[in-house]
């Protein structure tokens, strides 16, 4: 629709949709840009509380560092402190934990969606229980039998428990998303004598991208931010960027080093730039196939 | 490859065994078998410990102290594992539903006001009080939010719309341990929005922090803020498949955009809504994160900040923790229960 | 055998590549496993470096703040995943509730002869961690704000306050008291600093029955409410970083702080000169008339677990005595904490932890039951301080909520 519908909309009613789109862009990045701005200043500049102008003037960067501007945070994460080793873990963490929750959920919801017994609605009501399970407890669950079984520390632990406590989510997302897509097109397959795995495959996966890229999105997102399941399951030797973020931020007894963590945040939003810009098209391109009818 | 020929029209029970059987079993093992496990956790405690009294010593001289008597107790834990069998009592003490001291209340207090003010001095009910307020508050209000910004990015011209998805996510991109410090910064009293809040309200010494009313209008800007970019991200991609033939006939037959969203796009979208629905009220009734994040406990508290203080306590109340849990799917069940019997009227309409 | 190999080939391989990692020391282990688990900060980390140099050991180091989430679930296995827990006075206490570290005795007879033996800590007669830094809160002040009204450092709390209206009223700053005040431990921490400088005791001898609800109590309580009166107002979100942070920005002239911390806030980061070269330390304060100060000692120290190997508990010993040895002390590893290490020699910085240890602050209270109601007083101190109920309902909600947890954990019928 949209871009046959935006041609032909009123110009007021456009210029008030843009206006928004303007205010929500100032709104989402404002806060994400200042930070860009004060990745590059000292401390005592960006997190002032004696004057928040500091952050713009870099007072103190220019007599702690010599120069308005220091890529410090950036040397002391990066170099000082190999926080590209938690990145690289972070994105095999992040491709296991998308593909194996799109593969187990796209077969499990497509089921659910089309399935009419009652056991199809009370499994998805099920999920959504589990999924009210409050995580930090689930994973002070886990800790005993994995330390006991060895299972504790290693990514292939984190990745699958992050599957698991995603599936509900997923499975839900999914389901709904399938239930977009008409039953016609698997049950005429069908019909013409495709078994229902084959339907799946043949009919449904060509045009099932737009949900499951989405959904994949949240996946990437969920691994990607999580801190709750890699700050208790990971050893050092794994761990990965929220945790290793974590750790510049000090105790209540230590100070840390908040630019590290700082610059670490700003320069590790770069890929997601890139994936979004990718698949951006992917959730479009479903549109295009015009295979999807209401 | 064959999974059997399924009548046309519905998943066979075989075929539909095997396609969930990967999301089941990573469920059960994982989701399942910990809330059985914490289920027994909660209708057990601790054994009675035998205290002694000790003399400890140190760097900085020695103390009278007392200890934990490890061989009277290792008996008792030897001889029932699990501890002892409360019942219901954790649930029922002053860290949970509070009976006891909720009928204390009502006898002691003075009129009505006095007895709710009691109630909710009780840990459970004054978080409930926060939280119920804030999914209440933050789910419609998100939802809403995220559908305007669909829609007004659905309408922009295609170049700028990938980089506009990209940025109208850095809410959520952003991890909520620096987003939430550097927004925590940034509205301080001397901080950039704290400060332009002051000279909005014409109050030199506002603090969003130090009062209670104002940090739960800054909790819920918050999760309006950071849940937005969900139910946008969900509502694009639901637009992308908005059937095209009938919006052209309801434009030929001269529907103005408004009526064409109102008959055409949002019952498209319901599905979709509900599903929002029960997550974003599944996740803000299970508020957490910001509370740690924005220092905020002094003014606000919830069941999942609770579970933290249990399990994260020098001594951990692990029987408490487990009791809490429970109390929190309870509490999500009852909250979603409307949603999900329409969800059952819906499901049995598409059965029919 | 085979780790002893690959070790010694480890060893060579660093020496060969020339890089400035230090030789692998002889500890005297001949096998064995060491995996440490401990809280994450420069002085613990160095610990564990050193520990990790020993010959002949398989080793693991498991440094975070989330580590007494994962202690004792690493060390209740058998064998225990982590062979020593870094730890300190409020945290083995867990640890020994739980029943998985062991006596040292026996090791101490064999190996450990020459540790000093004020860093043992014994509890009933046995050796269960050896310590090896202190910190302690104490006072933290800029000269030149007490110079320019006159008035010397503040030896009690009731001093402090004068001169927080001096400096007030003379228009010098408007909030001139700092402290990590934030609602949760931080505050609990205050509140047991000041029940302790009012001379009071948390229960009742003997016993883990809790009684706070008295007039010391409500000393205590009211005099952090005098003191939030002199502070910013978001105190109740202000920890340790903020304080500091506001500290920094000259903002705050008389706060209680770590001693750990000092060392940052005396540096030329972070803050101007006017600010950092008159940020001065002295020993924690006395209130109320009160001889002991209203502060609380700490240690830091190391345990060897219980479900381990005979083996890996005799490696384990060896390597954490050397993680702490004299070989430790350079010039960067000097300044990272208070040490209690032969050879150790303390800075300006770290003159407030041993004027604290020199009047005899008490120790933060090594009970079974202590961290229930640290709990407890982190959750309901707030709600006094913001003037939503009295005193004396705070204390006892605080008596209540200690109450129910204690009962749950079987410290109270």
């Amino acid at each position: 629709m949209a871009a046959a519908a935006s041609t032909r909309m009123s110009p007021p009613a456009r210029t008030a949709l843009w206006g928004f789109v303007l205010l929500w862009f100032v709104i989402a990045a404002f806060p994400f840009a200042w930070t860009v701005w004060g990745s590059f200043k000292v401390e005592g500049d960006f997190f002032s509380k004696a004057d928040w102008t500091f952050a713009l003037t870099g007072t103190l960067t220019q007599i702690e560092t010599g120069g308005a501007f220091t890529g410090d945070g950036y040397y002391g994460a990066w170099v000082q402190e190999e926080f590209w080793k938690a990145t690289l873990n972070t994105a095999i963490m992040v491709v296991c934990v998308v593909a194996i929750s799109l593969t187990f959920g796209t077969l499990g919801g497509y089921a659910l969606s089309r399935s009419t017994y009652r056991y199809a609605f009370w499994l998805l009501i099920a999920a959504l229980l589990f999924r009210a399970m409050p995580p930090i407890a689930l994973i002070s669950g886990y800790l005993l039998p994995f330390y006991q079984w060895n299972l504790w520390g290693h990514l292939p632990t984190a990745i699958i428990v992050l599957v698991a406590i995603n599936q509900p989510f997923t499975l839900w997302m999914l389901t709904s998303f399938f239930r977009n897509i008409p039953k016609d097109l698997d049950e005429s397959a069908m019909v013409d004598g495709c078994t229902r795995f084959q339907a799946f495959r043949h009919v449904i996966i060509p045009v099932m991208w737009p949900g499951v890229i989405t959904t994949g999105l949240f996946s990437l997102l969920l691994a990607y931010n999580d801190f709750a399941v890699t700050a208790m399951l990971l050893s050092k030797e794994n761990q990965t960027m929220v945790p290793k973020i974590a750790s510049f931020l000090g105790t209540t007894q230590t100070k840390g080093n908040i630019m590290f963590a700082v610059a670490a945040v700003v320069s590790t939003t770069a890929p997601i730039f890139l994936l979004v810009m990718f698949f951006q098209r992917q959730i479009v391109s479903g549109l295009t196939a015009g295979a999807v009818k209401g | 490859m064959a999974f059997g020929q399924s009548f046309v029209g519905d998943v066979k029970h075989k075929s539909f065994f095997l396609f969930i059987l990967p999301s089941m079993a990573a469920m059960v093992l994982f989701i399942a078998l910990p809330i059985l496990s914490v289920l027994v956790q909660s209708v057990f405690a601790p054994h009675e410990q035998v205290i002694v009294e000790v003399k400890n010593c140190g760097p900085f001289g020695c103390t009278e102290s007392t200890m934990i008597d490890q061989e009277a107790t290792e008996k008792l834990r030897a001889e029932q594992p699990l501890g002892r069998f409360v019942g219901a009592e954790i649930y029922m003490n002053r860290g949970h539903l509070a009976f006891g001291e909720i009928g204390q209340a009502w006898s002691a207090s003075e009129g009505l006001g006095d007895f709710v003010s009691r109630v909710l001095n009780l840990p459970f009910y004054g978080a409930l009080a926060f939280t119920l307020t804030y999914t209440a508050v933050v789910t419609p209000l998100a939802i809403a939010f995220g559908f305007v910004i669909a829609i007004a990015v659905n309408s922009l011209p295609r170049l700028f719309r990938g980089p506009m998805i990209f940025f109208s996510l850095l809410p959520m991109i952003v991890t909520p341990l620096i987003g939430a410090l550097i927004l925590f910064w940034m509205i301080d009293a001397r901080g950039i929005l704290g400060s332009a809040i002051q000279s909005i309200a014409g109050d030199p010494n506002l603090s969003l922090k130090a009062s209670t009313p104002l940090t739960w209008i800054m909790l819920m800007v918050y999760g309006i803020w950071s849940s937005a970019p969900f139910a946008f991200v969900v509502y694009y991609a639901g637009l992308q498949t908005v059937p095209q033939d009938t919006l052209e006939s309801a434009m030929i037959d001269g529907a103005t955009r408004w009526e064409r969203i109102r008959y055409v796009v949002l019952p498209h979208l319901l599905p979709l809504t509900t599903f929002m629905a029960l997550i974003k009220i599944m996740d803000n009734f299970r508020v957490f994160e910001p509370i740690v994040s924005f220092s905020a406990a002094a003014h606000a508290q919830s069941l999942s900040y609770f579970i933290f203080q249990d399990l994260g306590g020098e001594t951990r109340l692990l029987s408490s923790a487990a009791a809490t849990s429970v109390l929190t799917i309870a509490g999500v069940a009852i909250l979603l229960s409307p949603v999900l019997v329409r969800n059952w009227r819906d499901f049995n309409r598409m059965r029919a | 055998m085979h780790h002893h190999l690959r070790k010694t080939l480890l060893a060579g391989a660093v020496f060969f590549a020339g890089t400035a990692m230090s030789w692998a020391a002889d500890c005297g282990v001949s096998s064995g496993r060491v995996s440490i688990i401990g809280n994450e900060f420069p002085a613990i980390k160095s610990v564990a470096a050193k520990a990790g140099e020993c010959d002949n050991i398989e080793f693991k180091a498991n440094l975070t703040a989330d580590h007494q989430k994962l202690n004792v679930a690493g060390m209740q296995g058998n064998p225990a995943e982590y062979t020593t827990a870094i730890i300190a006075n409020s945290s083995i206490v867990a640890l020994i509730n739980e029943d998985v570290i062991r006596p040292l005795d026996d090791l101490i007879a064999k190996h450990g002869q020459d540790i000093p033996a004020q860093q043992l800590i014994t509890i009933d007669g046995k050796v269960m961690a050896v310590a090896f830094m202190a910190n302690a809160q104490h006072l933290v002040y800029r000269e030149d704000i007490l110079e320019k009204i006159g008035v010397e450092p503040p030896k009690t709390y009731e001093e402090l306050l004068a001169a927080a209206k001096m400096i007030r009223e003379q228009g010098i700053m408007q909030n001139p008291v700092g402290g990590a005040f934030a609602a949760g431990w931080n505050l609990a921490e205050e509140f047991v600093n000041m029940y302790l400088g009012h001379g009071g005791e948390f229960y009742k001898p003997g016993t883990a029955e809790v009684s706070i609800n008295n007039e010391k109590g409500v000393a205590a309580l009211n005099m952090l409410k005098s003191l939030t009166e002199y502070m910013n107002p978001d105190y109740l979100t202000h920890d340790s970083n903020a304080t500091s942070a506001e500290w920094e920005a000259g903002n705050v002239a008389l706060m209680n702080m770590w001693g750990s911390r000092t060392g940052r806030l005396m540096d030329a980061e972070g803050s101007t000169p006017e600010v950092y070269e008159n940020t001065k330390v002295a020993g924690p304060m006395t209130v109320g008339g009160g001889s002991d100060p209203a502060a609380t000692l700490w240690w830091d120290g190391w345990t060897v677990s219980k479900n381990i190997s005979d083996e890996d508990a005799e490696a384990t010993f060896l390597a954490m005595k050397y993680g702490i040895s004299p070989a430790l002390l350079n010039d960067k590893t000097m300044g990272e904490a208070v040490w209690m290490i032969d050879g150790y020699q303390p800075a300006d910085v770290n003159q407030g932890v041993f004027a604290a240890i020199a009047m005899q602050t008490t120790p933060y209270p090594m009970l079974p039951y202590q961290g229930l109601l640290h709990t407890a007083l982190g959750d309901n101190i707030a709600e006094f301080l913001q003037g939503k109920e009295s005193a004396e309902q705070a204390l006892a909600d605080i008596e209540a909520a200690y109450t129910a947890a204690a009962q749950e954990k079987g410290f109270l019928n």
